[in-house]
């Protein structure tokens, strides 16, 4: 039965790890992640599970490594500073394609900078911020609701996908409190196993190897190195890194439109607003406050791997505003992928856009 | 069984030079695990980066190569998601000491059930021979051309200040002594930390008067001391020359641990 609660949407983010079936949570304390941990603390012993309050946030994201490894769902979460610090692992872990979740509570940077104070400014550091090519998921949520349903989603796309999945909220959807409703269960994906005689990294069809869990008995090595099919290093050979770091971008950006999760209104709109985040509740609020205006809306619950397709679902699109909590992370993106003209329409420093802002910006361009 | 049959001999030749110590010290680590009966799928080799941290990649069990300086954080998590699972890490002294110093007196504070094989060659071999942590003082390193200036760590005392169940150290020279201490390490519950001094024939010794590996082998022996006659020399009031190895079983104890087999 569906329970009705009111909750911190940093709660609900641990809450979605725990129904998930996450039993591993490491981390060190950070504004404004720090109650996802807290939560953990409280939660996971009394269920069997391993809280750890490590000594910095590189030990964090390893001993998550660790864990993974053991066949655990096991998570972490952070915010920029340690967000930043992980970012070394965080390539181990796409390297090794070791399934985990790592939540970032944005706030404002760069460095220390505002540790109270919403941002969206780690987008483009969760996308490319540790060294080489790589792919990666990122989901976006912009209510208590979502941050429950999204960082559940996120062990299933993890373990899918043997990726790093981040939950890249911002301070507001972490700290606010609201009305969520908790299912009875959220669907649980789990990891296809290694079947015996396989290499270990040998990919299936989908691109993605089974799972040798450590303690069954493969006897797999598992190195940050570039590695053949067998899993020793080869870091020599032309062919292998390219086999390998194509492998390991392809098998989430061929599924990109497949992972692709956003939400459309008023698909005929002429000028769309495209969001992610919390700036989603200012849009909805002008859109809902002024009922003539005619304005679109866009908003991701995936933002990487970015699923361009979903600009086309506004035909007769001749703006895209992009209201973000940063200089204009996404709409770099979007720029990158239409011809239509994409007006910035940052606002940081920890304010919210208001909906007359949002308007004013409809008739700047009308 | 024998040791032997913990490598992984598909992967040989090694990528160890000629003369190298590492080799003497997996041999005796593989030889300790042998005997305290394990078995290989319940067993767990974790490592960081450097020539030494390559050491699980010759052995058949699961194993983990990880980031620079963060194998025991990576062990920790495997340690406490599964205490089932045998978990030793190979690290070096730059890996260890330098880049993983804090994960190093955060391992031994929580004293997690693992048991650590530091190869200590007073360097930094993989990255071609620069200054570590460990080089003695006034050794010739790539960056420390004028010979070391800085005071050198003592891995042992470091380990048994911040908490650890058992310590212990020897050398490449010291075979038996060096595997009957890994395996005093391997039955301890908590963190077992045992370093072994071993000799770099390529970095170190090259640059600091060990003209063949066996040179440094012989200083090993040479400068050895036995931790308890140390000790009888001290209570005699006796001087110990400043550049003796103390050898042995420095700590053994039984403070509260974490990740125990149940
Ligand atoms: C973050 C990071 N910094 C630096 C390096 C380069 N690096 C590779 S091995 C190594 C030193 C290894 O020295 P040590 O741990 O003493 O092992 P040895 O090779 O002597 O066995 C360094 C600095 C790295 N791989 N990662
Ligand atoms: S550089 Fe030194 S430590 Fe590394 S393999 Fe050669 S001899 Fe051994």
């Amino acid at each position: 039965m569906t329970r009705i609660e009111f909750m911190q949407g940093n709660v609900a983010s641990a809450e979605g790890a725990l129904a998930a079936g996450c039993t591993f949570f490491a981390g060190y304390p950070i504004t404004p992640s720090t109650e996802v941990a807290e939560h953990m603390a409280a939660k996971l012993p009394k269920r069997g599970g391993v809280f750890i309050q490590m000594e910095d946030e590189i030990a964090s994201i390893a001993a998550v490594i660790g864990a993974s490894w053991t066949g655990a769902r096991a998570m972490t979460a952070t915010s920029g500073p340690g967000f930043s610090l992980m970012m070394e692992n965080i390539g181990y872990a796409v390297m090794t394609e070791t399934p985990c979740v790592i939540v970032n509570i944005q706030r404002g940077g760069p460095s220390t900078g505002q540790p109270t104070m919403s941002a969206q400014a780690d987008m483009l550091q969760c996308r490319f911020g540790s060294h080489g090519d790589y792919s990666i998921i990122a989901l976006a949520p912009a209510s208590v609701q979502e941050m429950y349903e999204l960082t559940a989603e996120a062990f299933n796309l993890a373990d899918r996908f043997r990726v790093p999945v981040f939950v890249m909220a911002d301070e507001i959807v972490g700290h606010m409190r609201e009305r969520i409703e908790i299912p009875e269960s959220v669907p649980v994906v789990g990891r296809r196993p290694l079947e015996p005689g396989m290499l270990p990294f040998r990919p299936g069809e989908d691109l993605v190897p089974g799972f040798p869990r450590f303690g069954s008995g493969f006897g797999v090595h598992v190195t940050g190195l570039t590695h053949d099919e067998r899993g020793y290093p080869c870091a020599t050979s032309p062919k292998v890194h390219e086999d390998l770091v194509k492998r390991l971008v392809e098998k989430v950006e061929s599924k990109r439109h497949e992972i692709a999760d956003y939400r459309v209104t008023n698909p005929d709109a002429e000028i769309v607003f495209v969001t992610y985040g919390s700036p989603a509740r200012s849009v909805e609020q002008a859109i809902h406050d002024n009922p003539g205006l005619d304005i679109g809306h866009l908003r991701f619950r995936v933002v990487w791997p970015f699923p361009e397709k979903a600009l086309g679902e506004f035909r007769n699109a001749r703006a895209f505003i992009v209201p973000e909590q940063n200089l204009g992370q996404m709409a770099r993106e979007i720029e990158r992928h239409t011809r239509v003209p994409v007006i910035r329409l940052p606002r940081f420093g920890g304010a919210l856009h208001t909906p007359e802002e949002l308007v004013a910006a409809v008739e700047g361009v009308r | 069984m024998t040791f032997s049959d913990w490598l992984r001999v598909d992967r040989l030749p090694h990528i160890y030079c000629a003369g190298c110590g590492n080799g003497t010290v997996i041999n005796c680590t593989l030889s300790a695990v042998d005997q305290m009966g394990w078995k290989k799928e319940e067993t767990v080799f974790v490592s960081g980066i450097g020539c030494s941290s390559r050491a699980p990649g010759y052995i058949v069990t699961d194993s983990l190569h990880t980031t620079h300086g963060r194998a025991l954080a990576f062990a920790t998590g495997i340690k406490l998601a599964n205490p089932s699972l045998n978990v030793v890490v190979f690290t070096g002294d730059g890996d260890l000491a330098a880049i993983g110093g804090n994960h190093f007196i955060h391992a031994c504070r929580r004293n997690i059930d693992i048991t650590v094989v530091c190869m200590n060659n007073m360097i930094y071999g993989m990255t071609g021979g620069q200054g570590s942590p460990t080089t003695p003082r006034m050794a010739l390193s790539t960056t420390t051309p004028y010979g070391s200036v800085e005071p050198a760590f003592d891995l042992c005392e470091l380990a048994i200040a911040a908490g650890a169940n058992y310590v212990s150290r020897w050398t490449s020279y010291h075979v038996k002594e060096l595997t009957r201490a890994i395996l005093a390490g391997l039955r301890t519950p908590g963190l077992s930390f045992i370093e072994a001094l071993v000799q770099c024939p390529t970095n170190y010794g090259r640059r600091n008067r060990y003209r063949q590996a066996i040179d440094q082998i012989e200083y090993f022996k040479e400068h050895g001391m036995l931790v308890e006659k140390a000790r009888r020399l001290r209570e005699e009031g006796k001087e110990i020359p400043p550049d003796t190895i103390i050898l042995g079983e420095l700590a053994r104890r039984n403070r509260p641990a974490m990740g125990v087999k149940a």
